[in-house]
C-alpha cells in the first residue's frame, strides 16, 4: 500500500515538473529572444537607461514613456476617488444596489476595447471640445477599463472586514462620516486600495488599441511606432515595460500574502 | 458620574410589513440598568439602535436627560455602545481603540484616561495588543471601556455576550453589572437570554412584536409573569389543565393563587418545574418518563394520566426516580399566570 503511494507521489511529482518546464519554456523562450535581439546593437541598453540621451535621439518614445506614467497615476487616482467612496457607501447604505454596481463595473470586460473606441470616438470628440487634445484626456476612458479589477480588489477588500459595525461603532464614538471613511475604513483595506492601485498602473502601462485608435500618444503607441524604425529600441523598451508590470504584480501578491499572514487564525 | 434618564416614547418602526417597534414606551431611570429581552424579531435590538441614532423611528421621540435627541445623528448623541462582536478597530491597538472616542472629542489627558479604562476592565496591561491577538472575551471588555472611556450619557450594550463561550459569558455578565454600578451610567442591555436579563437588570423588560410585556424587576417578572407570553418565555414553564374559581386555580388537586384575576372556568396555568415536587410513591397516580441531569438539580419528566408535568428536583432524588416509576406529585402554592 506504501509502495502504491510512493510511486505515485513520485509520478505526479515528475509530472508536476513536466508542466512547469514546458510553461516555463513557453514564457521564457519570447523573453530570452527579446534579451538576445536587444542586445545585438550594443548602443541600446546604455541608451535607454539615460534618459537624457534617450529623450534626444527618440523624443517620440520620451514623450510616449511620460505620458503613460501619468495617464497610469491619474488614472489609479480618479479610480480611487470615485470608487472607494462609492463602494464603502454602497456596502453601508444602499446593499440592494450591489449587484448592479458589480455588473456594471465588469461590464468593461465583457466588451472588447476595439468596441469600446467606436463608442469612445463621439465622446472623445466631446472631450476635446472641452478639454483639449491631450493624451492625458484618455484618464477617462482608462478609469472606465480598470473598474472591473479595481472594483473587485476593493469590494473583497470591504468583504473581509465587518464595515456596518465598525462604522457604528465610530458613528457611536462621536465620528462623522469622513472621519469613519479615512479614519477607520480606509486605514483596513489600505492593502486592498493598493492593489487596486498597482492592477490600475499596470493595466494603463500596457494599453495600446484605445490610444492608438483615438490618435492619442502612450508607451505601447510609441514603442509600435520605434518598431518601425528602431526595432531593437523597441524590443528593450518592451522588455523594460514587461518586467515593471511583472514587479508590480509581484508586490500585489506580496501584499496579499502579508494581508493573510497578519490575520488571526480561526 | 451620574447617569441621566431615558425616555422613549410612542416610538414606531416598521420594516416592509413588519412593525419591529408598535408605539414603544420606555423609561429607564437614572442610573438604572434596564434589560430588554425577548424572541428574535420582537424589537429590542431596533428599539436600542433607535436610541443610538443608528436607526430611524417613523414616529415618536427619544429624550435623553430631557432633550428631545430624534433628530440628532448617531454622532451627536453622546451614547458608548458594545456591539455583539468585531467592533473594534482592527488597525488600532486596545489603548488605541479606546483612546479614539476621547481624540475625537478633543479630551486633555487621553493616554491617561485611556489606561484607566483598560484598568477599569481588568486588561491594563493589554494596551499594546490587536483585536486579533486576543480572545473574544477580552476584546468584548476593550469595547466596553472604550464605550464608557467617553463618559457617554448612555451606555448601550447590544447583545455583547452572544458570541462569547458560556463561562466568559457569566465571567463578563457579572462585571459589566459590577462595572455599570461603579460608573452609575444609565444602561441598555438588550438580549434573548432571560438568564442573563435576569442576573444583571435593575428591571427587564420583556417585548414582544414591537411592544413592553412587562417592565418590572427580575424577581417580578419571574415569579408575577404579566402574561402567559412572559411566563413562557422567561423560564420553562408547564402548562397544566385546571380550574378558576374564586380563591385560584385549582391543579392537579393543589388550588394555586393567581397573578392577576380571572373569570371562573377552565383554563391552562403556567407553572414553574420548581414548584413541582416528584416523590416516590406506589400508590401515586403519576409514573416517571424520562429524567435529565442537569448537575445539581435534575429534570423530571412525569405523565399524570394525560398530562406531561416537568419537575426540577435536586439531584440527589434520581436514584429513586428511574424511568416508569410510579410516582406522586404536589405543587407548591405560589402565584401562577394563565395561558389565556
Amino acid at each position: 500500500m506504501a509502495g502504491v503511494n510512493a510511486r505515485r507521489a513520485r509520478k505526479q511529482r515528475v509530472l508536476r515538473w513536466a508542466v512547469l518546464l514546458v510553461l516555463g519554456v513557453f514564457f521564457l523562450l519570447p523573453l530570452v529572444a527579446m534579451v538576445e535581439f536587444s542586445t545585438r546593437d550594443p548602443q541600446t541598453w546604455p541608451l535607454l537607461v539615460n534618459w537624457s540621451k534617450l529623450s534626444d535621439a527618440y523624443p517620440d518614445l520620451a514623450d510616449g514613456i511620460v505620458a503613460s506614467l501619468e495617464q497610469a497615476a491619474l488614472t489609479a487616482l480618479l479610480m480611487l476617488v470615485l470608487l472607494v467612496p462609492t463602494a464603502i457607501w454602497v456596502r453601508l447604505r444602499l446593499p440592494r444596489l450591489r449587484r448592479l454596481i458589480e455588473f456594471l463595473c465588469l461590464l468593461p470586460l465583457t466588451i472588447p476595447a476595439i468596441v469600446l473606441v467606436v463608442g469612445l470616438a463621439p465622446v472623445y470628440a466631446w472631450v476635446v471640445y472641452f478639454l483639449g487634445g491631450s493624451s492625458l484626456t484618455l484618464v477617462f476612458a482608462y478609469t472606465i477599463l480598470v473598474l472591473p479589477y479595481a472594483y473587485r480588489s476593493i469590494d473583497a477588500g470591504l468583504a473581509a472586514i465587518d464595515v456596518k459595525t465598525l462604522a457604528e461603532a465610530a458613528r457611536s464614538l462621536g465620528a462623522g462620516w469622513t472621519t469613519v471613511i479615512v479614519r477607520v475604513v480606509l486605514p483596513n483595506i489600505r492593502t486592498a486600495v493598493l492593489s487596486a492601485a498597482f492592477l490600475s498602473v499596470a493595466l494603463v502601462l500596457g494599453e495600446f488599441t484605445i490610444a492608438s485608435l483615438l490618435n492619442r500618444t502612450n508607451l505601447q503607441v510609441s514603442i509600435e511606432l520605434l518598431g518601425k524604425s528602431s526595432a531593437t529600441m523597441s524590443v528593450a523598451v518592451s522588455l523594460t515595460a514587461l518586467l515593471l508590470a511583472f514587479v508590480l504584480l509581484l508586490l500585489l501578491s506580496l501584499l496579499g500574502d502579508r494581508r493573510k499572514s497578519t490575520k488571526e487564525p480561526a | 458620574m451620574t447617569g441621566v434618564a431615558v425616555h422613549l416614547k410612542g416610538l414606531r418602526r416598521t420594516f416592509g410589513t413588519v412593525h419591529a417597534l408598535d408605539n414603544l414606551d420606555l423609561s429607564i431611570a437614572a442610573g438604572e440598568l434596564v434589560c430588554l429581552l425577548g424572541p428574535s424579531g420582537c424589537g429590542k435590538t431596533t428599539a436600542l439602535r433607535v436610541l443610538a441614532g443608528l436607526e430611524d423611528a417613523d414616529a415618536g421621540q427619544v429624550l435623553v436627560g430631557g432633550s428631545d435627541v430624534t433628530a440628532l445623528p448617531a454622532n451627536k448623541r453622546d451614547m458608548g455602545m458594545v456591539f455583539q462582536a468585531y467592533s473594534l478597530f482592527p488597525h488600532l491597538t486596545a489603548l488605541q481603540n479606546v483612546e479614539f472616542g476621547l481624540r475625537l472629542r478633543g479630551r486633555r489627558r487621553v493616554p491617561g484616561r485611556a489606561a484607566d479604562m483598560l484598568e477599569l476592565v481588568g486588561l491594563g496591561q493589554f494596551g499594546a495588543r490587536y483585536p486579533h491577538q486576543m480572545s473574544g472575551g477580552q476584546q468584548q471588555r476593550i469595547a466596553l471601556a472604550r464605550a464608557l472611556a467617553i463618559e457617554p450619557a448612555v451606555l448601550l450594550l447590544d447583545e455583547p455576550l452572544s458570541a462569547l463561550d458560556a463561562k466568559v459569558r457569566v465571567q463578563l455578565r457579572d462585571e459589566i453589572k459590577r462595572i455599570q454600578s461603579e460608573v452609575g451610567t444609565t444602561t441598555l442591555f438588550v438580549t434573548h437570554d432571560q438568564e442573563e436579563a435576569l442576573a444583571v437588570a435593575d428591571r427587564v423588560g420583556v417585548m414582544r412584536a414591537g411592544k413592553l410585556e412587562q417592565l418590572a424587576s427580575p424577581a417580578d417578572v419571574y415569579q408575577k409573569p404579566a402574561s402567559a407570553f412572559v411566563a413562557d418565555f422567561v423560564g420553562l414553564s408547564n402548562r397544566l389543565p385546571g380550574v378558576v374559581d374564586s380563591s385560584g386555580i385549582s391543579v392537579l388537586g393543589t388550588t394555586l393563587p393567581l397573578v392577576s384575576a380571572a373569570a371562573p372556568g377552565p383554563a391552562t396555568a403556567l407553572v414553574r418545574p420548581e414548584a413541582v415536587s416528584v416523590s416516590a410513591d406506589p400508590s401515586g397516580d403519576g409514573r416517571v418518563l424520562t429524567c435529565s441531569f442537569l448537575g445539581p438539580t435534575s429534570r423530571v419528566t412525569v405523565a399524570v394520566g394525560e398530562t406531561l408535568v416537568i419537575a426540577q428536583v435536586a439531584s440527589g432524588l434520581v436514584p429513586s426516580l428511574a424511568p416508569g416509576t410510579a410516582v406522586s406529585v404536589r405543587l407548591t402554592p405560589v402565584p401562577v399566570a394563565l395561558d389565556m
